[in-house]
Order: C-alpha cells, then structure tokens, then sequence
C-alpha cells in the first residue's frame, strides 16, 4: 500500500495551491491525483487574460496562472499522479484510485485535500423542451473544443445564460468567424462579470436579452434554430412573446455544481445551498482529516480567491497529518442572515485562528445602497456602506481574531444585509 | 463635437457614461460615479486598447494548438488584424511560455507570445508521475 503524509485529489488551481502550502507547512510527502493527463484543470483552457491581479499583481491568462502554481509544485517537489481517477474514498482516508499503468491501488493519506472543482449545468438540468439534435454544448466543453482541441461547434451560435464562461465564448467564437446572435438571461441582471459583458458583448455588438430564455430547441439531427421568449417576475415564458432565432448551435452557461461525488460516498456533510462540503475556518469537513478547498466547496468567480483559500486547506492538512492540528471543535457557528445566499467556511474554531479569518459570501439579489452588517449572538459588530452589490460578484469581509474575542464568548457570526434598496 | 455613451468597468456598479469628445480630445464626462470612471471613460474613448488572446496551431506537439495571448494591449481597432495573423501561423513543437509566436502582430509594434509549454508529442508517452 501507498502512503502519503497529504493527499490532495484534483491537480487544478485550488488543488495546486492547497499542495505547495502542504510542503511550505512542513508536509515531506504531498501528492496530487489528477484524471487529466496534465495539471492546471480548467485554467488550461480559459486561455483569456484578467487573472492573478490579486496574487500575482498581474494580468495573466489561464494557461499562464496555473503554470505559476505547477512550476512551485515542482519546486517544493510535490508529486502527482496523472491520468488517474480517484474511485473512493473512506473516512479513515483510504483512497482507491485507478489508472492504466498501475491498474487499481489503495493509498493511506494522514490526511486528503478535496479538491475536485465544479461541473457545469447542463441541458438536462434546465429541461429545455424539443428535439435532441447535436450542436447543444455547455460553454465550457465549447471553450476546450476551440481553445485546446481546435475544433469549431458551430457557426451561428444562441449563448443561454451570461455567466462568464458563456460571455467568454460568446467573443472567442466571434473571433474565430462565428455568428453569435444573442445572449439570453432569464434573470434581469447578469451574473457574469460587468467587464466580461462590455469587453465580450458591447465590444462585438452582441446583444443581451435579460430576462429572457429559450424555450424550445428546433431540428432533428442538428440544431435548426431555438424558440426565445420573454420571462414574467417568476421567470415563467410570457405568452405571445416567442420568436424563432435560426441556428446551429446553443451554448449554455447557466450555472456550476460543485463536484461532490466522492465526498458524498465518503460521507461527508454538503451545504444544501452551495452543493459542497460544510467546511470550518481550516477549511475542514465534518469528517477529520478530510480538508476541502475551491470551487468543490463553493463556485468563485476569481482564481486568486481559489489559490489563497486552498492555502489554508493544504497548511491545515499538513498540520492534522503531523499530529498538530489543534482537534477541538469549531464553537463559533457562521450564518447567512437575510439578503446573504451563503457563507465559508460555516463555521470557526478561534484557537486555530493565527490572526484573522476571511468570510466568503454571495448576496441574493442586487441591492442598491445598502449595507453588508456583521452581528454575532452578543450584538452587531460592525455595518460596511456598499453602493451597490451584486449576487455575480462575491464578497469578503475580513475579521480580525482580536475584534472576535472583543465580545467575550460568542456562539454565532451572522452577515446579513441591512437597509433597504432592491 | 460627437458624444459617446460607454459602460464604465471598474466597479459592479457599471455607471453608463456619456462622453463628450471633440476630435482627439475629450470634453466632458457625465454619468461617473467616481473619479477613476472620469478617466476610464476618457482613455476608452480616445485609446480604446484590448489584450487579444487565441490560439495557434503546433505541429508535432503533445497538444494540436498552443494558447497566446498578445504581450500587452493593441488599439481595439487592430483586433480583427490581430485575430488574421495569429490564424496564418503555426508552430513547430516543443513551444516554451513566453515565446514569439508573432513578432510584430498587425503592425501594431507588440508581439503575439505563448502562454503554455506544449512538449513535442513522443515525449509524453506513457509519462503518468512527474
């Protein structure tokens, strides 16, 4: 049997971040496994700029982000196995995994970073009425056709949704020659990106049709073209409102799903709301030994957030494997109050925190105006004015471990928003 | 005098903003909401530039294409010249991040580099741990 001190299962950003602050920890013997034949995961085909501003002060591309990451695993000599799926894993951190060369093998981790990613929604998913014809592709399988496979899906191209994968390939399959006619989004505000939408769209004339969706797929064995319509206030078709928009490709971009397969079998307790594991501020399941970081946790719209929350998975698994982790149980519990859709992690345990713990989360709607308040069970802590806030956008606010025991003994964190301003 | 109407991108906030500009000067700027959107408006309207990214075929290579990106920003106006040059070349495997791929692109002064390594595909075989 194989042993390893972490064993991080995915090899894109959040798995590669998570690895080398393993080995910066003091873990000797960190390994990645990865299904694809290379590291990087997805950044490997979002071959578009505007990542690491944050982490790198940088504008990178994908490709370039992820190559970072790669080249410091191999620095602090991270191993990984490639071309190798993950088959289980069990509470005690028994992993069975498979590939071609070694056939199946049990590897005993002393501890496991998940961190597989997210998948995207898919047709199936939404239940679009109509025909099965090819030519309905997520945009994400779109974006590894064009960008690594070089392959075009089509030439006249219907996005569904504006999500930034979508916005994204609405300009790269511009540039490659195709007709994109329209973006269609059923909610009246993006969830893509106020950049991607100006340099994706308006740049290349694309319209953006909110509060509008498909409602029927046309054609027998290709796309033929899909029936659009207006939505009401419940997102329900409006009558009268369809028209029939000739193509031979849709897109969809409508949402991701955290990729908790493994971690369902291995037991591990999934927030119902984000679809990935409940997590502390070590980034810790509800089974010890058993870390989780990235978008397998919660979909970000930035990598930099990715790589410096996986920091704190692979420091916190390199620290349970040597015996250091302090084990006593998160007392502080963190809420969502109203306005707030989620938070992470969900939980605090003060005496791991060295200095601060950050609070991720997504609002519910767009709000104008209002006010991102911070309150525990002892009474609010603090308010931050925001102009405007959005649910496309995440938000953070940093609490410093001095301000938290500023209040004595607290049980519950809860950010929600306050004042009005829809 | 001709007046322009851009979303600013500096913030979620997305103010639309009417630029006055008067041939290669601007006059005024309505509608922002802070002072960077004054000078996002204005540089957008006089020197739109964008980083054109894309990729390009590798001969012989573990993959069939290399990503690439141009090296800094090219004026929006060059996009389509840029996107022509980058589709009439190839590459040769193995192609090292940061090479030129394009010297020159379109004229515009910047080069068009890699932003992955791609080995030469016989180098690959069978290659599980690294």
């Amino acid at each position: 049997m194989i042993e390893h001190d972490v064993v991080v299962i995915g090899g894109g950003p959040a798995g590669l971040a998570a690895a080398v602050a393993a080995r910066q920890a003091g873990a000797e013997d960190v390994c990645i496994i990865e299904r694809d034949k290379r590291l990087g995961g997805i950044l490997q085909q979002c071959i578009h700029n505007g990542f690491g501003l944050h982490i790198f002060e940088e504008e990178l591309t994908g490709p370039e982000y992820a190559q970072r990451f790669i080249d410091m695993a191999q620095q602090w000599c991270v191993h990984s196995m490639l071309d190798t799926m993950v088959l289980d894993i069990t509470p005690d951190r028994m992993i069975t995994v498979v590939n071609n060369r070694d056939g199946l093998q049990a590897i005993k981790a002393g501890a496991v970073v998940l961190a597989m990613g997210c998948r995207e929604r898919s047709r199936g998913a939404l239940n679009i009425p109509g025909t099965r014809p090819a030519g309905i592709f997520t945009a994400g399988t779109a974006q590894r056709f064009v960008n690594m496979e070089g392959f075009m899906p089509g030439e006249q191209v219907v996005v569904l949704g504006s999500g930034d994968i979508g916005l994204i390939m609405a300009r790269r399959l511009t540039l490659e020659g195709a007709d994109v006619k329209m973006v269609c989004e059923i909610m009246p505000y993006s969830s893509g990106l106020k950049r991607n939408i100006v340099q994706c769209l308006d740049d290349f004339g694309i319209p953006l049709r909110m509060n509008h969706t498909v409602t029927k797929i046309h054609g027998k064995e290709r796309v033929e073209g899909v029936t659009v319509a207006a939505v009401d206030q419940n997102r329900k078709p409006i009558a009268g409102s369809e028209e029939y928009v000739p193509c031979d490709t849709l897109l969809l971009s409508v949402g991701l799903i955290p990729e908790n397969e493994l971690s369902r079998s291995a037991g591990i307790q999934l927030n119902p709301i984000t679809g990935g594991p409940v997590v502390d501020e070590s980034m810790q399941t509800s089974i010890p030994g058993i870390f989780a970081c990235g978008n397998v946790v919660h979909v970000n719209d930035l990598v930099d957030n990715v790589s410096t929350e996986s920091a704190i998975a692979g420091k916190a698994a390199a620290m349970y494997a040597s015996g250091m982790l302090d084990e006593s149980k998160a007392s502080i519990k963190v809420k969502a109050g109203p306005g707030v859709r989620y938070i992470v992690p969900n939980a605090i345990n003060l005496t791991r925190v060295d200095d601060a713990v950050t609070l991720y989360f997504r609002v519910d709607n767009v709000y104008e105006g209002a006010a991102l308040r911070v309150l525990t069970d002892k009474g609010i802590l603090f308010n931050i004015k925001k102009k405007i806030i959005v649910p496309g956008e995440m938000q953070h606010i940093k609490l410093k471990k001095s301000f938290l025991t500023k209040q004595g003994d607290i049980r519950d964190i809860i950010v929600e928003v306050a004042g009005e301003g829809k | 005098m001709t007046i322009r109407n851009i979303t600013c991108i500096l913030c979620p906030q997305g103010c639309n903003l009417e630029v006055t500009v008067d041939g290669d000067s601007v006059v005024q700027v309505k509608g922002n909401g802070c002072g960077k959107g004054k000078s996002y408006g204005a540089e957008e309207c006089l020197n739109p530039r964008r980083i054109v990214t894309s990729s390009v075929k590798v001969i012989g290579g573990e993959y069939p294409l290399v990503s690439v990106k141009t090296a800094a920003p090219v004026p929006k106006a060059a996009i389509w010249d840029c996107m022509r040059a980058i589709n009439d070349v190839s590459v040769r495997a193995p192609v090292s991040i940061g090479q030129v791929i394009v010297e020159n692109v379109a004229g515009t002064g910047i080069n068009v580099i890699a932003t992955r390594n791609v080995a030469k595909a016989d180098d690959m075989k069978e290659k599980i741990c690294i």
